[in-house]
């Protein structure tokens, strides 16, 4: 596996061939690893873990490359180095038998020796060779080779068959690590540099604030470009893991997927969304805002979405935060027996800030989140200046965004002023910015929460009263009032006033309305009085009409009658006059 | 060579036994003088009461091995005790006796 690896790399740029060392993080920052057929010299003070790292260099080659290597101890026994690796997991005893590593303890006890004459490091050699061709080494190793300075007096000889010692490494084609206690003024006490030039690696152990922190550099890498950083690496129970920090390219891929921040107010707020995936999200706040409490829900709606979530605490234990979040009704034990949700606790002055990110690098890889927290951030400040931290929570962002997780700090704002940046200085790096405010009315204390800066989204503007309850976290609308914004009880008075105030304006205008009726009513029957008057006197007239009509007619009945009657005298005259004629 | 009367009264030939070892390498130089050295210096100090075994590295290696043997040439002194390693080619006949414990 590794050498198809390594081969096509070899030949596609045609410089030195490079040897895999199985340090997780050292082959990225070396390009491919160490130089193959050459030696390297690792130097680095006492308990900078030289020999660990040497030893891991053979049992990875051992284990995962199939290269077999020689270990020439020159400190520690064989018995106590396979007891001292041990604890990582390393069973030496089985990887001898198996003839994939040789050990080999030469020891030189100056008491016991007398120099009489002219003398060579030919035995060396011999168990050297021996070794490398019983197993068919390709790695060696000999630390510490300075110790060979303590137990022989003859320099001259020493360091001249140093030099032949390295030739014959090279002639034998293994790739060699050579370790060397650093020296005051020169990298190693011997000026072994001298001899071993292809590759330098300079071990670091350092104390600031009582804090370690060991760093890794590469001084010189012949024939090969390589990281020119200290970089910070950490020994635990899995050997040594080195972190090649910053890709320092802005070019990861980003997603427009969004996801739930666990508040359904809130996500509302983000556009009716939530966060993207791979964003990084900061709560800041002061204390006893309620910031771990947000966390822990976006941590539940991660588990809940059956995505995984792993839970840096660097203030409260786990079982304190799951106890805690069961009081405003989320069930978190669930999640980490289903094996959903992690959490890795520890106190931020546990070790260095480095460490800590390459214990948080560590257990992202191991556990492979969807969502990562970070509970809180300030509490780092302690273990470095704010610029540090800043450095590292770039670096964590970096790696976090390439890898695809959604990322959320928690942050403590020390003081009531809505500060434009925060302590640590992340809010330039984080793309959402939650902030939550304590706002002091009334005798009480609300918690007012806004996004100060959600990128690529479209978010609401307003401040939003926080809540918690037990049944979880909502957001509700503040009042806007002429005495400023209210929250609380005051909100809650507000409220209740102006629904009194409803019911009784409610009122009124049913009584305007009844009284409106009742109005139209008295108006109505004036209506249906005045009609009645008037079709009285309408009738009244049309009395007089009548009659008149009437009289009218009926004295023109009478009139009519009487000139007929007068003419019926005529008539009647004529008649007789006509009944005499015709007689 | 040294001027060394009266430093050994009775001229090594009581006391007891040595047990001797001696690595070289190969036909160097170095090793022919080492081993003409030793045998000299045993004669004449140790006559009849040594064992003196010379081997060849390069021949075992893992005698080497288990001998812790760095430098060549290299005499082991079994017994008497306490074991002693002597390395070089025993030019420095002073040493040499000093760290045989003749003296």
């Amino acid at each position: 596996m590794a050498k198809t690896k390594k081969q096509p790399e070899a030949s596609a740029i045609g410089a030195i061939s490079k040897t895999l060392t199985g340090i997780s993080g050292l082959d990225e920052i070396t390009l491919g690893g160490l130089p193959t057929g050459r030696p390297t010299l690792i130097c680095g003070e006492a308990g900078s873990g030289k020999t660990l790292f040497s030893i891991e260099f053979i049992v990875k080659g051992a284990l995962d490359y199939n290269e077999p290597g020689v270990f020439m101890a020159f400190e520690e026994k064989a018995d106590e180095l396979k007891t001292n690796v041990a604890s990582l997991g390393f069973d030496l005893d089985k990887l001898e038998k198996e003839k994939k590593i040789r050990l080999d303890y030469v020891h030189i006890d100056r008491s016991e020796i007398e120099e009489t004459g002219e003398y060579d490091l030919e035995g060396l050699f011999i168990r050297l060779g021996y070794a490398i061709d019983s197993i068919g080494a390709k790695r060696v190793v000999l630390d510490t080779i300075e110790n060979l300075f303590s137990g022989l007096k003859n320099e001259g000889i020493l360091r001249a068959e140093i030099r032949r010692l390295f030739q014959f490494l090279k002639s034998k084609g293994v790739t060699a690590v050579i370790t060397g206690e650093r020296g005051e003024k020169s990298l190693t006490r011997q000026g072994l540099e001298e001899y071993v030039s292809d590759c330098v690696i300079l071990l670091d152990h350092r104390i600031i604030n009582q804090i370690s922190t060991r760093r890794l550099r590469i001084v010189k890498y012949r024939g090969s470009v390589h990281g020119t950083n200290e970089y910070p690496f950490l020994i635990d129970d899995e050997g040594i893991s080195v972190l090649p920090v910053t890709s320092l390219e802005l070019n990861k891929k980003v997603s427009s997927d969004s996801i739930s921040s666990g508040v359904p107010a809130l996500d509302k707020m983000l556009g009716n969304a939530g966060f993207f995936r791979g964003s990084s999200i900061l709560a800041s706040g002061t204390a006893g805002t309620g910031k771990t409490s947000i966390a822990a829900s976006f941590a539940n709606a991660t588990c809940l979405r059956n995505e995984k979530c792993l839970f840096f605490a660097f203030e409260e234990s786990p079982k304190q935060i799951i106890r805690n979040m069961r009081s405003i009704g989320m069930d978190l034990q669930k999640h980490v027996d289903k094996g959903k949700l992690e959490f890795y606790a520890s106190r931020p002055t546990l070790f260095g800030l480095e460490m800590h990110l390459v214990a948080i690098h560590k257990a992202i890889r191991k556990f492979k989140p969807d969502v990562v927290i970070l509970d809180p951030i300030t509490n780092l400040i302690t273990i470095g200046s704010v610029s540090e931290v800043k450095t590292m929570l770039v670096r964590l962002i970096d790696f976090l965004q390439t890898e695809q997780i959604t990322v959320m700090f928690t942050a403590l704002t020390l003081n009531n002023i809505v500060n434009e940046q925060t302590d640590e200085g992340v809010s330039s790096l984080v793309d959402a910015w939650l902030l939550i405010r304590d706002i002091e009315n009334n005798g009480e204390r609300n918690r007012g929460l806004y996004i100060m800066k959600s990128r690529g989204m479209k978010h609401s503007n307003q401040i939003r009263e926080f809540i918690i309850t037990d049944k979880g976290l909502d957001l509700v609308d503040v009042f806007l009032t002429e005495d400023g914004v209210l929250t609380g009880s005051a909100r809650e008075a507000r409220l209740l006033l102006e629904q009194t105030g409803e019911i009784i304006h409610e009122q009124a205008i049913s009584r305007k309305d009844r009284e409106l009726i009742r109005k139209r009513k008295v108006l109505e029957s004036k209506i249906d009085s005045l009609r009645s008057e008037y079709e009285s006197a309408e009738e009244e007239l049309n009395k007089v009409y009548v009659e008149e009509a009437l009289k009218k007619q009926i004295m023109g009945d009478t009139l009519s009658k009487m000139t007929d009657l007068r003419r019926a005298n005529v008539s009647a005259q004529e008649k007789s006059i006509s009944k005499k004629g015709k007689k | 060579m040294e001027n060394n009367g009266g430093l050994n009264p009775d001229n090594g030939t009581t006391g007891e036994h040595f047990n001797l070892r001696l690595f070289i390498a190969g036909s160097s130089p170095v090793s022919a003088r080492a081993i003409k050295n030793i045998r000299d210096i045993c004669e004449e100090f140790l006559k009849n009461r040594y064992t003196l075994e010379i081997i060849d590295a390069h021949q075992q290696p893992l005698l080497v091995k288990d001998e812790n043997v760095t430098a060549i040439p290299m005499l082991i002194k079994k017994t008497p005790s306490p074991k002693k390693r002597l390395i070089g080619d025993f030019s420095n006949l002073e040493k040499v006796l000093l760290g045989l414990g003749i003296r």
